[in-house]
């Protein structure tokens, strides 16, 4: 009796038999924009190698970052990184027990998006 | 018919009383990054692009320095824990085991390159 379909469960995640949401849409997001963020991540710590290299070789690297492509990969990143640290946010309010059911979810995950966008905005015209 | 009792099979497999442990990692790191965060991008973001002699002389100071060290370790560390539980939901047999090992490497190693710049520059 316990050996019944043994090894031929059905194992998570097992997306595709549900219809996107936006709760399950702002939880992709995190995940996408936290692996996405590596590129960055070493970008900032390849500047930081060369600067505390030579200035030849700071200005090669700095100049890559600030490149067009560079502006683009910092810009969207940094949208990345506030979108991520308030999707983090709004795991902490659930860690706490609050704001489970799903019409608050979805409030918090509209606001997320909309604060994502003005932080980053405001990020880009300060930097 | 098996004769293995199932109290067999889930001893070793079962609760060590471990599990929420990465989840407490994260919530750690989480909360060291959201306070970290504003200090990294208004102390760092404006030095891209500046002069070489600036950026060295400034990250010579403590707190950009300080600053810029703790946000790449934690973050570092945070994305090390986080791309573990990602590989773990998608990527299955050996190639995960291959591919948590090379991410890990690849987080201590970034977190070790950080730091020795920003030693490097501050001393």
């Amino acid at each position: 009796m316990a050996d019944v379909n043994r090894g031929n469960r059905p194992l998570s995640p097992h997306l595709t038999v549900y219809r996107p949401q936006l709760t399950s849409m702002t939880s992709i997001f995190t995940r996408i924009t936290g692996v996405a963020m590596l590129l960055a991540g070493l970008l900032i710590v390849w500047w930081f190698l060369a600067a505390a290299t030579s200035p030849e070789y700071f200005a090669t690297v700095d100049g890559l970052i600030t490149s067009v492509l560079g502006d683009l990969i910092m810009t969207l990143s940094v949208l990345a990184l506030w979108y991520h640290a308030l999707a983090g946010l709004r795991h902490l309010i659930w860690d706490s027990g609050r704001a489970l059911d799903v019409e608050t979810s979805e409030k918090l995950g509209v606001a997320m998006m909309i604060l994502s966008v003005v932080l980053t905005i405001l990020t880009v015209l300060i930097v | 018919m098996s004769y293995l009792t199932d109290l067999k099979r889930a001893v070793g497999h079962g609760s060590a009383r471990e599990g929420t442990r990465r989840h407490w990692a994260m919530t750690k790191s989480s909360v060291a990054l959201l306070i970290l965060l504003p200090f990294f991008v208004f102390t760092f973001g404006p030095m891209l692009g500046q002069p070489h002699a600036e950026v060295v002389a400034y990250f010579a100071r403590p707190f950009p320095a300080i600053v810029a060290g703790l946000f790449i370790v934690v973050g570092f560390m945070h994305f090390k824990t986080g791309i573990q539980m990602v590989i773990e939901d998608y990527v299955h047999g050996t190639m995960r085991e291959y591919v948590v090992i090379l991410t890990t490497c690849l987080s201590y190693g970034a977190a070790a390159v950080g730091l020795f710049a920003l030693a490097k520059i501050a001393l």
